[in-house]
């Protein structure tokens, strides 16, 4: 069977799969830290690693698909070099997390989901980083930042577009 | 002689700042030649004065807030180290109104000690509990944990103790305690302070769960929004394992419990029980019909409590000062503390722990201090995305889930968001629906369809559709994911969507009349 989805570039897949595979096949109900463990490996979860994942623990390559399809976090495709993820929450949207995050999409010339033209952002939603009482907040490649108002969100572009 | 200086490393605190002036703290010191011991302690949850630093002095802790990277300099040479004067001095924290108000008990360490020494969690009443409950039979502990009264803190307000004594008594060759960490409602951020600022106290609360019920392996499901989290737990749970508190041995009983941290993957839905089980077996996040009830048959099939992060965190001091201790604190059915947490467009933001019972109202107005924007309060939300939003005229409230429930609507997780009259309550009815078309599971036909087309009728409305008919239609959707839906998620949309319709009506209007009223 071939794989519908794109082909992508990266080089000994299985190998480097198998071995993200071997690390976690002591676990019980291995499938997420496995996916956790490849997206930690390649930036995404590339379409080659489904069907080493379903022979190694047993599944259709469909039922992986359909685990890696199911959760937000998971991604196809490699993202942008930094990822921005702005919560657009209840919390943050009393203090004005709308504002933000439009500001966020004129900033980086991108919607929510997209990735920059250039390639060096990802912009992503994100509902609540259990930051509710420093709102609005964002993260920024891991790192979360607090009381986010036009000023910081445009500090936060110039570092990552820098 | 080193000062120590506590700096938190709290994510709330991170995210304004806390990791420059701990290194501002470091670098100063050097510079004058001063000793200073920082530790990275946990929120007091007093967010509005993050980075809030303390300061250890023979009179006691002094704490400075909100205190920038610029200004350590200017505390340096206030003599902060010995509790000099300074326009950011805030004295004891203990007698901050903001703190002397609560109750701490499951949150008494947190933002106080060292979140990952656990000398320090003992000496300050840790591992109690758990001595305790291994000096008991199972049925004790179970009936010690009822007898508390203490209820899911999750949301669902399930007696803890019935659930922990129908895994006892189900038969199994291996049973489970799943904690539920994947806190996603929004406005709630309790159980991430617990787990940052004293993971000690939740392995010790599923240690007790374990030895109660028979079970030996723990997971702690953990949302991935969480890095700081993850981390912390994780490095918790392996100083636990060396020091013999987990393993096959716990505290040298010779009973085995031992848990393991994974970490989800950005489902919302994944916070309700049976999709959460689904999820940490490696499946879709999709949710499970009950029965079977996952105490029966839950991870693997096998018997499993599962609990929220509170629910078992708050476990531990039960088991140190008792049932009775606990359960005197409350109203009605609500027995014990609630950890309020109060976020959005507030003065005062972050965690109020308090006994049951406090109203809504003085939440708001005293605790809170009204709104950040200094506009008047609109409506609160509480509960999280699933949860009512509330006028003023409801803020007689108390804090009890049979009192929500006679308003229509829930504490959920105890977390309140608050809303200046610039809020649109329509935006925020479609916004509800929208986030149960994001996140629905797909299962169920009310909630994955209803959600969608819920987006549609107020997108009509805000278009200039005559409203009583569209108001009309969403009703009677509501009421088809109220009823019809398989869980919380399409099951709770319609409260804040039916809360918004019912108290704002004026914002149901179409766009033109509203207009020409004004």
């Amino acid at each position: 069977m071939q794989p519908s989805g794109t082909q992508t570039d990266f080089e000994d897949v299985a190998a480097r799969v198998s071995a993200v595979i071997a690390e976690n096949a002591h676990l019980e109900g291995p499938l997420l830290p496995i996916l956790h463990g490849v997206q930690g490996e390649f930036g995404c979860v590339p379409q080659e690693a489904l069907p080493v994942i379903a022979d190694a623990l047993n599944l259709s390559r469909a039922e992986v698909h359909g685990v890696m399809s199911f959760y937000h976090d998971f991604r196809a495709n490699p993202a942008g070099r930094h990822i921005v993820r702005v919560c657009r929450a209840e919390a943050c949207q009393s203090m004005g997390g709308a504002r933000i995050a439009e500001l966020a999409k004129v900033l980086f010339n991108a919607d929510f989901g997209e990735t920059s033209a250039d390639g060096s952002v990802t912009l992503e939603a994100v509902y609540c980083l259990g930051l509710c009482a420093c709102a609005p907040a964002v993260m920024v490649d891991g790192k979360v930042v607090g009381r986010v108002d036009a000023g910081r969100m445009e500090d936060i572009a110039g570092e990552v577009l820098a | 002689m080193s000062v120590t200086i506590y700096v938190p490393g709290d994510s709330g605190a991170l995210a304004v700042g806390a990791d420059e002036v701990a290194a501002a703290i470091v670098a100063e010191a050097r510079e004058r030649g001063l000793a200073v011991d920082l530790v990275r302690n946990g929120s007091r949850g007093l967010y509005w004065l993050e980075p809030m630093v303390e300061v250890a002095t023979p009179q006691g802790r002094i704490a400075y807030g909100l205190v920038g990277a610029e200004d350590v300099e200017d505390l340096f040479d206030a003599d902060f180290l010995s509790g000099g004067e300074h326009e950011l001095r805030l004295g004891a924290p203990e007698e901050l109104p903001f703190l002397k108000r609560q109750t701490r008990l499951t949150f008494a360490r947190c933002g106080v000690v060292d979140p990952l020494s656990l000398s320090d969690y003992e000496s300050h009443g840790g591992l109690a509990g758990l001595r305790r409950a291994l000096g008991m039979t199972p049925g004790e502990i179970v009936q010690e944990v009822t007898d508390s009264g203490l209820r899911g803190r999750g949301g669902a307000g399930f007696p803890t103790g019935i659930k922990w004594k129908t895994v006892l008594d189900a038969p199994g060759p291996r049973k489970y305690i799943v904690c539920n960490a994947d806190e996603g409602d929004s406005g709630t951020f309790a159980d991430r302070m617990i787990m940052e600022g004293d993971p000690f106290v939740l392995i010790e609360g599923m240690a007790i769960a374990g030895i109660a019920t028979g079970a030996t392996k723990g997971f702690v499901y953990l949302r991935s929004e969480y890095p700081h989290a993850i981390q912390v737990m994780d490095e918790a749970i392996r100083i636990a394992r060396k020091n013999k508190v987990l393993g096959g041995s716990v505290l040298g009983s010779g009973q085995a419990f031992d848990i393991e941290v994974r970490v989800g993957a950005g489902a919302y839905v994944c916070g309700e029980e049976t999709s959460l089980l689904n999820s940490l077996e490696g499946k879709r996040g999709v949710v499970r019909a009950k029965p079977p009830l996952p105490a029966h048959k839950g991870l693997f099939g096998q018997p499993t409590v599962i609990n929220n992060v509170i629910s078992l965190a708050s476990v531990p001091v039960v088991l140190e000062k008792g049932a009775a201790h606990y359960r005197d604190f409350g109203m009605g059915r609500s027995r014990g503390t609630i950890p309020i947490q109060i976020a959005g467009n507030v003065k005062r933001g972050g965690l109020f722990e308090a006994g049951f019972g406090m109203t809504l109202g003085e939440l708001v107005d005293e605790i809170a201090g009204g709104t950040a924007s200094g506009r008047p309060v609109k409506a609160v939300q509480v509960g999280g995305p699933l949860g009512a939003y509330f006028p003023r005229e409801l803020f007689d409230t108390p804090f009890d889930y049979e009192a929500f429930a006679a308003r229509d609507g829930l504490i959920g997780h105890a977390g309140i968001v608050v809303f200046d009259d610039t809020a649109d309550m329509l935006k925020q009815a479609r916004f509800a629906f929208e986030f149960c078309a994001i996140e629905s599971c797909g299962k169920c036909t009310p909630c994955r369809i209803g959600a969608v087309r819920g987006v549609e009728v107020m997108d009509a409305i805000a278009h200039g559709a005559p409203p009583e008919a569209q108001v009309a239609l969403a009703s009677d959707l509501c009421n088809t994911m109220k009823f019809g839906s398989l869980c919380a998620l399409g099951g709770f949309t319609p409260y804040p969507v039916m809360s918004a319709i019912r108290h704002f009506p004026e914002d149901f209007k179409p766009a033109k009349m509203a207009e020409a009223a004004e």
